[in-house]
């Protein structure tokens, strides 16, 4: 091996910290903040961008929650009832629930997986503006006025421009087809950091479960994503071009849109609660002082879930006449997939029982998160049985249905991974004794609101009608809704009141407040620039927990290891075994994502205005910053096997 | 850890073609999604063509021009293939000259395709096989059309040799993505062209 480099392995001191800050800090200031590529900078973007759109979706269910509380209401007139139910449905499933999540990954994984930064600082960058400007964008358009308002599923022949003129529906097409970019640069970017910067010696079978369920909604994503953007894209040709994919008319056919839409919707609904699941599956055992019960068969089953999530989607299409021997295929794997999505239930179960749990804030969220995902999964199991089905739907039970998926396998696991991880993004904890009002009041809200609004379903009541008669036997059942939404909403505001007043006054967190078991609680809170001084070889799958846990006598090392310090610099590492294999040269920060995100946006507005020049000057404009972008800059990587020491 | 990293440098000298760059990882990921596009797309076309085919032409589309426009396209990856091999030896000449050459036979290829277009008697609003077929072709006219602006910057890049960095090798993205365009043109070739053959 005679042109073999080896790295010297070194202490970490503080005059290495100090010279890496002054390697990967980003420069202070407005125009130093446009620019950062650091993750942990847009990781914490995307959350709180992701949050206020949370906000904003859930103060339109409370306007609507007013609306319904009472029959024969007339606070909203019916038009502004179906905007308002689209706005809240889209904002939540599209704008929040995997932004949020892409957030958490983004700030955890380079710190989880022992490394420096993602694979591609710069496309993560451009993947949150292109994120925050289609956000703005679908607001911008509602300020004004211009509102979709055929539900977030957007079925034709509804939304064609015959039956629904003005600007709503194509507003947001481009947003979704531009959000979708966004989805796509990021889930890219996800599962090349995983196969090629993960810390040495961190083998596929040593990565934590939140890593595996971003991994497998990234690959989803990757290949759902496209199904959608291309059925807008139609929509948006049939709409403003007079082509006829969905003109019953002119022999155009409207299931394809459902078709389109539920190919990605399905995969979807799996994308954004299999990192959610993953928060539960990493978080859960550090407040059972034990590892995850059934570590292997979590990660294998959060693949296949998503492997048979493909194969589903016709369940949400059971009422719409197509053959029976069709609908029994999809109706057997849907009753199938229940199987792998279980695993984790009883993994975490498992896990609680075997355990000396802790009942923190965090771990309530995570443990409801079994309770919620057991409600939710039992009312989806009987959606996948066809009968069942055609009295369900459109009814308010598949309405409770999905909150229970979506607020129980997400927003809930994601609040206990912010009680779990604000202490090492922000250095300052939370409020416990706040934190136990936040959870209860949510906790008891959400199912005050949607557990009798299984009942309100069964008893008939269709979803989307802006009210309802006196006599139809829904009033109670309403009303007990809404009061559980103003308690839930009440619940979200006392977390915001703890996440402000902590951020001020909150104790010191430490490295490591949890004494959790994986790599980010070896790194300071908050974690420097460059997140590890030396970077770290792992040996377990519990890095920090090797000398209690003694599986074996071979331990991880943290604070001794290759410096890589000249200029920003990465360890590459092979996909499977986690073996290094290369040097990365990671790139300094950047205007090119913010003008190339700016770039973009534009041209969706110019298509929406049909303007011709808009859409050639903003295409021009983004070429010339991807050509600045990907401008050959030296050596980007260094093997290993051919420099010579 | 000097160990670590050491057993596994010496892993790659055995296995020297492991490692590849992000940046070659970035593009395949990106081909998946594209790829994607595409085989949504001819679901469409395929769910049409069996629930609307009142609408549907009834004769096979003319192979004409479509089927020299095919080999041109083919023909192009393979000069792409051989100046990405010209390149990874260090002949960086011969490297222009494929580069160009397929630059060449791409830009005949969107040529054709606009004549084949001018030529169809149906349009993009004629009814849903117009929309699909164009829509379908325009998506790959359009990919093609990204693949020379890649081709124009390697040019430049490899004309100006500012590309020093043999191993990370922007050429092969480039030259993966192309394969990528032709690779699809063949699927749709097949679904618009060849499958009326076989009713």
């Amino acid at each position: 091996m005679a042109n073999t480099m080896t790295i010297p392995a070194v202490q970490e001191t503080p005059e290495l910290r100090a010279r890496l800050d002054r390697i990967w800090e980003t420069p202070k200031g407005f125009a130093g903040w446009l620019s950062s590529v650091d993750h942990k900078s847009i990781g914490i973007r995307y959350i709180v961008t992701a949050f206020a759109l949370l906000v904003i979706g859930g103060i339109e269910a409370l306007i609507m929650r007013l609306q319904l509380a009472r029959p024969n209401q007339q606070i909203l007139t019916p038009a502004q009832y179906n905007e308002l139910f689209t706005m809240h449905g889209i904002s939540m499933i599209f704008w929040y629930a995997s932004p949020i999540l892409s957030g958490f990954s983004n700030y955890l994984w380079p710190l989880i997986l022992g490394s420096r930064d993602m694979a591609f600082p710069r496309l993560n960058a451009l993947s949150y503006w292109i994120y925050l400007f289609s956000g703005v964008f679908l607001y911008a358009a509602f300020a004004i006025g211009i509102a979709p308002n055929a539900g977030w599923f957007d079925y034709v022949p509804y939304a064609n421009q015959q039956y629904n003129p003005g600007q709503g529906i194509d507003v947001y097409a481009m947003a979704l087809i531009l959000l979708g970019i966004s989805t796509t640069v990021g889930a890219i970017n996800f599962v090349v950091t995983l196969m090629r910067t993960r810390a040495a010696g961190m083998s596929i079978n040593r990565m934590p479960i939140l890593v595996w369920g971003t991994l497998t909604a990234s690959a989803g994503n990757i290949l759902a994503v496209p199904a959608v953007s291309l059925a807008f894209f139609l929509l948006w040709l049939d709409r403003r071009f007079g082509t006829h994919f969905y003109d019953v008319p002119a022999g155009g056919q409207p299931l394809l849109w459902q078709h389109l839409f539920w190919m990605f919707g399905h995969p979807w609904v799996y994308a954004i609660v299999l990192p959610a699941m993953g928060m539960v599956s990493d978080g859960l055992p550090t407040f059972c002082r034990r590892p995850l019960v059934g570590y292997t068969l979590v990660a294998l089953a959060t693949v296949l879930t998503m492997v048979i999530g493909f194969g589903v989607w016709v369940h949400h299409m059971f009422a719409t006449g197509l053959p029976d021997i069709g609908m029994s295929f999809f109706s057997a794997a849907s009753f199938v997939i229940v199987i792998p999505s279980a695993v984790a239930v009883f993994a975490w179960t498992a896990t609680i029982a075997l355990g000396r749990p802790q009942l923190t804030t965090a771990f309530l969220f995570f443990a409801s998160t079994i309770v919620l995902f057991v409600i939710g999964g039992v009312s989806g199991f009987m959606t996948a049985s066809v009968p069942a089905d055609w009295q369900f739907t459109d009814t308010y039970f598949i309405v409770a249905h999905i909150h229970y998926v979506l607020i129980g396998i997400n927003v809930f696991p994601v609040l206990g991974a912010l009680y779990y991880w604000f202490p090492k993004m922000s250095g300052r904890m939370l409020s416990e004794r706040l934190g136990q009002w936040n959870f209860w009041l949510m906790f008891i809200g959400f199912n005050l609101a949607f557990l009798p609004m299984h009942l309100t379903g069964l008893w008939g009541m269709p979803r989307r009608v802006y009210t309802y008669g006196a006599d139809f036997g829904w009033n109670t059942l309403n009303m007990i809704t809404t009061i559980g939404s103003f308690v839930l909403a009440l619940g979200v505001l006392l977390l915001i009141v703890n996440v402000v007043m902590s951020l001020f006054r909150g104790a010191a967190a430490g490295p490591n407040p949890w004494d959790a078991a994986t790599l980010e609680c070896a790194t300071p809170s908050p974690p420097p620039p460059y997140n590890f001084a030396v970077l770290p070889t792992v040996a377990s799958r519990h890095p920090l927990w090797e000398d209690r846990l003694q599986e074996s006598d071979e331990r991880s090392r943290i604070t001794v290891g290759p410096a890589l310090d000249n200029g920003r610099e990465a360890l590459a590492t092979s996909p499977i075994d986690a073996q290094p294999d290369a040097i990365l040269k990671m790139p300094e920060d950047s205007y090119a994502p913010l003008v190339l995100g700016l770039a973009l946006s534009a041209l969706f507005v110019s298509m929406l205005a049909m303007s011709l020049p808009g859409v050639l000057c903003s295409f021009a404009v983004g070429l010339i910053a991807m050509l600045i972008w990907l401008w050959p800059a030296g050596l980007s990587f260094r093997p290993l096997r051919t420099t010579d020491g | 850890m000097v160990d670590a990293v050491a057993s596994g440098a010496e892993e790659q000298a055995r296995s020297p073609s492991i490692a590849r760059s992000s940046g070659w990882w970035g593009i395949i990921f990106t081909i998946a999604t594209e790829g994607a596009v595409f085989a949504y797309l001819l679901f469409s076309y395929y769910y049409m063509a069996i629930s609307s085919h009142a609408t549907w032409p009834t004769a096979p589309l003319s192979l004409k021009l479509a089927l020299p426009n095919t080999l041109i396209l083919l023909l192009s990856s393979g000069t792409i293939w051989w100046a990405e091999r010209q390149y990874s030896t260090g002949k960086s000449t011969n490297a222009l000259l494929g580069l160009v050459v397929t630059f060449i036979l791409g830009a005949i290829f969107v040529s054709i395709q606009m004549v084949e277009w001018h030529q169809m008697s149906f349009s993009p609003t004629s009814g849903p096989y117009g929309s699909l077929y164009f829509t379908t072709t325009g998506f790959h006219v359009a990919h093609v059309v990204v693949g020379l602006l890649i081709l124009l910057a390697l040019i430049g890049w490899v004309a100006s040799g500012i590309l020093e960095d043999r191993r990370q090798n922007a050429v092969s993205v480039g030259a993966a993505y192309w394969h990528f365009v032709d690779a699809v043109w063949l699927s749709v070739f097949f679904t618009y062209y060849l499958t009326p053959y076989l009713s």
